[in-house]
């Protein structure tokens, strides 16, 4: 599964600036980002939400209040998802269904059958929250694993949790508190996908916001 | 009538008996908190096994408390969504096997719905003289009034929905983050207090006020010992947590100086810079915080009024705009006596009825799947035995014209 995994998303290009070591199997470039406010982590995640096709497998660190949910509220966003992303710590994991962004967005309330049919259906976003695990693994025994290589794309808050099930290909984005309303992200892509996904999020993150 | 009721949607494994959708014969809940307070959360794992091997002897428990045999039972009901896809393979896989296994109809029902219908149980038998055969099915003395507005606040939800009639909901606002359950929970793990959260807060809330009395303050003062943020979201009926929960965390750890903020070279240098970038209730917080020693009760009691006070405003505000009769709590969170007692200042005034049900109603239970069960059943609906879990379930929400 895992080969099939890496296989189905070959990626044509190596990243290049942010490459810290380059290898066929083991590519893996970081990202240094601090957020001043909530609005632009969730502004962050828009960003990276706008380049996800489904797929992939996104995990996120960070203690209480570091904006784990945010990022998340932010990226479902940039996937196109209209309804409201909340915190999945007590049900485990919440599922979203994406809209294509090419498509016309009509008003859900005033048209819900024209808007259903209408748009046409994107990746799903599978939100995980691991807060409550004990054991890594109970991940597999809830079946999660099967989320992690499906079609969908995975969004896993507290992973640090079950931090040996995860494959090797895969964006980390660790978030850390730095003042009651800074954060720090530091974003660590492994693996071709991965590593192309994070280029392409710093060119559109420093074309919109440093000029 | 009565109907099977049988529910496993998250970390309880539940059967009940329910006459009539209102009165209750049994109702048995494998509750596995003792379990889940070593670890400060629900811990899934052990939920579905123990939820495997627990199904069973909850059923057959709830058919002898009820004293009734299979012959006895008219439908069977179980939750289908929302929840945990394994948790809830567990109840609506057992529930269709008995249907069929049975004769029985069977009802798929939504578990947050069946949250509202917590309101329509009572303990104990049908009155005499009311023949279950004769008697209306919607509407019979001691039932909740339409419309209404239904608080559901949970370890899951925050939700404000106004409900017409029956199987008619409108929703009007829910969390847009954190709900009201899950930051009593974060909080009391932040503040040292045990699992599950609410009843510890409140209990050191509790406290707070004892000592205040003894001292010959005024009560209030504890609830504004430290002054937290409230998100009022205006112009909706949307809630908020996680700025509160973020508040807390930082005054917690700014009063009891064991985990430090990380400082940044820049924030050493420039120590008045980094104080500006706080909120002007943090800072007041920190410096009340500074002034005497922690006080985990005063900063639960504080945090508690800052949630009540939210989440009571809103329903009022809700009720008023839709001119309802009365206000329903479902819900773990309803069990919490703060906001009973401040929802019922806000709404005496106006003659509008506040009710919950008994506590073992608000928490996840079997009874409300039998109930809502019943009173769709009622309207002649009944779910196939190929229908699937759906974990992401919301309510049929119906625009009103």
């Amino acid at each position: 599964m895992r080969a099939q995994f890496s296989d189905n998303h070959a990626t044509k290009n190596l990243c290049e600036g942010a490459i810290v070591t380059r290898s066929q199997k083991e590519a893996t470039s970081t990202l240094d980002i601090i957020s001043h406010s909530s609005a632009q982590t969730q502004r962050l995640g828009m960003r990276l939400g706008d380049l996800l096709r489904g797929g992939e497998l996104i995990l996120l660190d960070g203690q209480l209040g570091t904006g784990k949910t945010t990022f998340t509220q932010g990226l479902a966003k940039g996937m196109g998802i209209t309804e409201i992303v909340s915190s999945p710590t007590f049900t485990l994991l919440k599922e979203y269904q994406g809209q294509s962004a090419t498509t016309t967005r009509l008003d859900h309330d005033k048209f819900p059958d024209q808007a259903s049919l209408t748009q046409r259906v994107g990746p799903i976003l599978y939100h995980f929250d691991l807060y409550r695990l004990e054991d890594p693994e109970e991940v597999v025994d809830l079946g999660f694993e099967d989320y992690f290589f499906g079609s969908g794309t995975c969004v896993v808050e507290w992973a640090d949790k079950a931090d040996l099930l995860w494959p090797n290909e895969q964006l980390r984005i660790r978030l850390k508190m730095m003042s009651e309303t800074k954060r720090g992200l530091l974003l660590t892509a492994t693996g071709l996908r991965y590593c192309e996904l994070l280029q392409q999020f710093q060119k559109n993150t420093y074309a919109t916001t440093s000029s | 009538m009565l109907i099977l009721g049988i529910e496993s949607s998250c970390d309880e494994t539940g059967a009940a008996i329910v006459k009539d959708g209102r009165y209750l014969l049994s109702n048995v809940v494998a509750s596995q908190i003792e379990i889940h307070n070593r670890y400060g959360g629900v811990v899934p794992e052990v939920a579905s096994r123990q939820q495997l091997s627990s199904i069973i002897p909850v059923i057959e428990t709830a058919l002898d408390q009820a004293a009734c045999s299979w012959q006895e039972i008219d439908a069977i009901g179980a939750t289908y969504g929302p929840g945990l896809a394994g948790s809830l393979l567990v109840g609506l896989t057992v529930g269709k096997a008995l249907a069929l296994a049975r004769n029985l109809p069977f009802l798929g029902v939504n578990h947050l719905e069946a949250h509202i219908y917590a309101n329509w149980l009572r303990k104990g038998e049908s009155p005499p003289g009311e023949d279950s055969a004769s008697a209306s099915w919607d509407l019979r003395k001691g039932d909740p009034t339409f419309p209404l507005i239904c608080l559901i606040i949970s370890g899951a939800h925050s939700e404000l929905v106004l409900v017409r009639g029956h199987g008619q909901y409108e929703l009007l606002g829910r969390t847009r983050d954190d709900a009201a359950g899950e930051a009593f929970d974060k909080v009391a793990r932040v503040l040292g207090l045990e699992y599950p959260g609410g009843p510890s807060i409140q209990n050191a809330a509790q406290r707070a006020e004892e000592e205040l009395l003894q001292q010959k303050k005024p009560v209030a003062l504890a609830r504004s010992a430290y002054r937290l943020p409230r998100a009022w979201l205006r112009g909706t009926y949307d809630f908020s947590f996680s700025g509160l929960k973020t508040a807390m965390l930082q005054l917690a750890e700014g009063a009891t100086g064991s985990q430090s903020l990380p400082q940044t070279p820049a924030s050493r240098k420039n120590p008045v810079g980094e104080s500006k970038q706080r909120s002007q209730y943090t800072r007041m917080g920190m410096h009340a915080a500074q002034k005497g020693p922690t006080n985990v009760p005063m900063l639960a009691a504080s945090f508690q009024e800052a949630i009540v006070d939210v989440l009571a405003v809103k329903t009022r505000l809700a009720a008023q705009e839709y001119h309802v009769k009365q206000v329903v709590l479902a819900g773990g969170v309803a069990a919490n006596l703060s906001l009973r007692t401040r929802l019922e200042q806000e709404l005496l005034p106006l003659r509008i009825r506040l009710s919950y049900p008994p506590i073992e109603f608000c928490t996840d239970n079997a009874a409300m799947i039998a109930s809502a069960a019943y009173f769709h059943l009622c309207q002649e609906e009944q779910s196939g035995l190929d229908l699937d879990v759906q974990p992401g379930l919301s309510l049929p929400f119906r625009k009103s014209e």
